[in-house]
């Protein structure tokens, strides 16, 4: 085996959302090796995040094409995933992709303040670069993007919701 | 997966052959079930009965998993696109909260789950949700009603959520490390979930005179389900006591607060209704539940029902 089992991982990509690796995206928490066996700990996006299974099987798939036979997956759910563990290059390819990429998340503790109005973000267009973005609905395609549409260029983008 | 792939050497073929690979990696969520809690640490805390912490995460898990399920229902017949999408991941989340807590009642106390054939393949949360009767669920009752018009579902997820999310809050200190992580992600999906109802219960009530008249008749409709969302079952009082769960008595006056916030915000006066009544003091926490929940348990159990040694 040349390559280690880390490496390997990392370059697995989102199911959902192909051009994220797992490390890019935050998903991929540890990887370890003993004894030629492997261990990758992964951490859900949300809770009912169908993609799961799918990274799972991925992730042993090519580690096993890679020589790693013995393969297991944990999942890890402490602490929860935030959208600020997506890398800088995550955020570039979801860019280049289309996407526009979260803000910082509100890490404040204590109780939830209840928001009424539409959450207001400073964002742009991923495809014309235009600030002039209004909200669709803050829940997309997939549990972790939210709809917007660029008043500019009039065309519709997702945007990775922050967490 | 139930179906053998085909014998490539068989001359007659089959239509599948050129899907099939050479292993499993084409079926999209592998051909097995999966433990929404491999690999996590399912120790039990010290100082709490498992029986006491199962049950209280069934409720915890029912009330989500049924309301994910009315939900659900409304996939395609929202209003638009929009709020399809947005019900629809609303009930997913839900639905991840009511896997990784059934699968924690399954690991804390292995005699909550229902009795299968023996060799039976299926995982401990799918036998609680698929093999239960009624009255072996143990949530509100608010979660089981009949689905009412687009107001309706909308009330219901505020009152739910506004809830859920002040126990899920202080559930983020509990003793038991798996509780405490599936609230700390439910929170974060909560808040969203908070949001989007009461952003629409503003926009119906501030809306035409007909969305005014649908939501306050919604909210009139479902206001006396609200009290038993924050009474406090014995078995809540157990946990509490041991650090592991939280008495939704403990709650109310923050969620009061919320609520009162929304509803002073859309000019809607707090009904006047008083509560569902229980039968000789029980409730939906007991297992008594109104006959919607029978219905929707049908329509939902059914399929596994038929296939008790069925691999999905």
């Amino acid at each position: 085996m040349t390559r280690s089992a880390y490496d390997v991982a990392r370059t697995v990509t989102d199911p959902e959302m192909p051009m994220l690796t797992l490390e890019d995206l935050g998903v991929l928490r540890d990887v370890t090796e003993e004894d030629g066996a492997v261990v990758v700990a992964i951490t859900p996006t949300y809770s009912g995040c169908p993609a799961m299974a799918t990274m799972r099987d991925d992730l042993v798939h090519r580690l096993r094409d890679a020589g790693y036979d013995d393969v297991r997956v944990r999942v890890e759910l402490e602490p929860a995933w935030s959208s600020d563990w997506i890398t800088e290059r995550g955020r570039a390819a979801l860019e280049e992709h289309g996407i526009s990429p979260p803000g910082p998340a509100d890490h404040r503790s204590g109780p939830v303040v209840l928001n009424l109005l539409p959450t207001r973000r400073s964002l742009h267009c991923p495809r014309c670069g235009a600030a002039e973005v209004e909200l669709t609905s803050e829940f997309g395609a997939t549990a972790c993007k939210a709809l917007y549409r660029c008043t500019a260029c009039l065309e519709p983008f997702e945007h990775v919701k922050e967490i | 997966m139930s179906h053998s792939a085909p014998d490539p050497n068989d001359a007659h073929g089959s239509v599948f052959d050129g899907l099939l690979g050479s292993d499993d990696s084409q079926w999209a969520f592998g051909t097995d079930f999966e433990d929404p809690l491999a690999g996590v640490d399912t120790t039990m805390p010290e100082g709490v009965a498992p029986a006491a912490l199962a049950t209280y995460c069934v409720m915890l898990a029912d009330d989500a998993l049924v309301l994910s399920h009315r939900v659900s229902e409304w996939c395609s017949n929202a209003p638009d696109l929009e709020e399809d999408i947005a019900l629809a991941n609303i009930a997913l989340d839900l639905l991840g909260q009511a896997r990784l807590l059934l699968a924690r009642a399954a690991a804390a106390d292995p005699s909550v789950v229902p009795a299968l054939p023996e060799g039976s393949p299926v995982p401990p949360e799918d036998a609680l949700a698929f093999f239960r009767e009624a009255g072996g669920f143990r949530n509100v009752r608010l979660s089981e009603v009949d689905n009412g018009d687009f107001a309706h579902v909308v009330c219901r997820i505020l009152l739910f959520s506004t809830v859920r999310l002040a126990l899920l809050e202080r559930l983020r200190e509990s003793r038991d490390r798996v509780l405490a992580a599936v609230a700390a992600k439910g929170v974060k999906e909560l808040a969203y979930h908070r949001d989007y109802a009461g952003r629409w219960f503003l926009t119906l009530a501030q809306g035409t005179d007909e969305s005014r008249r649908r939501l306050v008749a919604a909210l009139d409709d479902l206001w006396p389900l609200y009290p038993e969302l924050l009474a406090t079952h014995a078995v809540e009082d157990e946990v509490a006591a041991a650090g592991v769960g939280v008495r939704p008595v403990d709650v109310s006056a923050e969620v009061e607060v919320v609520l009162e916030q929304v509803l002073a915000m859309s000019g809607v006066e707090r009904p006047e209704r008083r509560a569902l009544a229980g039968v000789r003091g029980r409730t939906g926490r007991d297992g008594l539940h109104t006959e919607a929940l029978g219905r929707m348990l049908a329509e939902m159990q059914v399929t596994a029902r038929a296939h008790p040694m069925g691999q999905w």
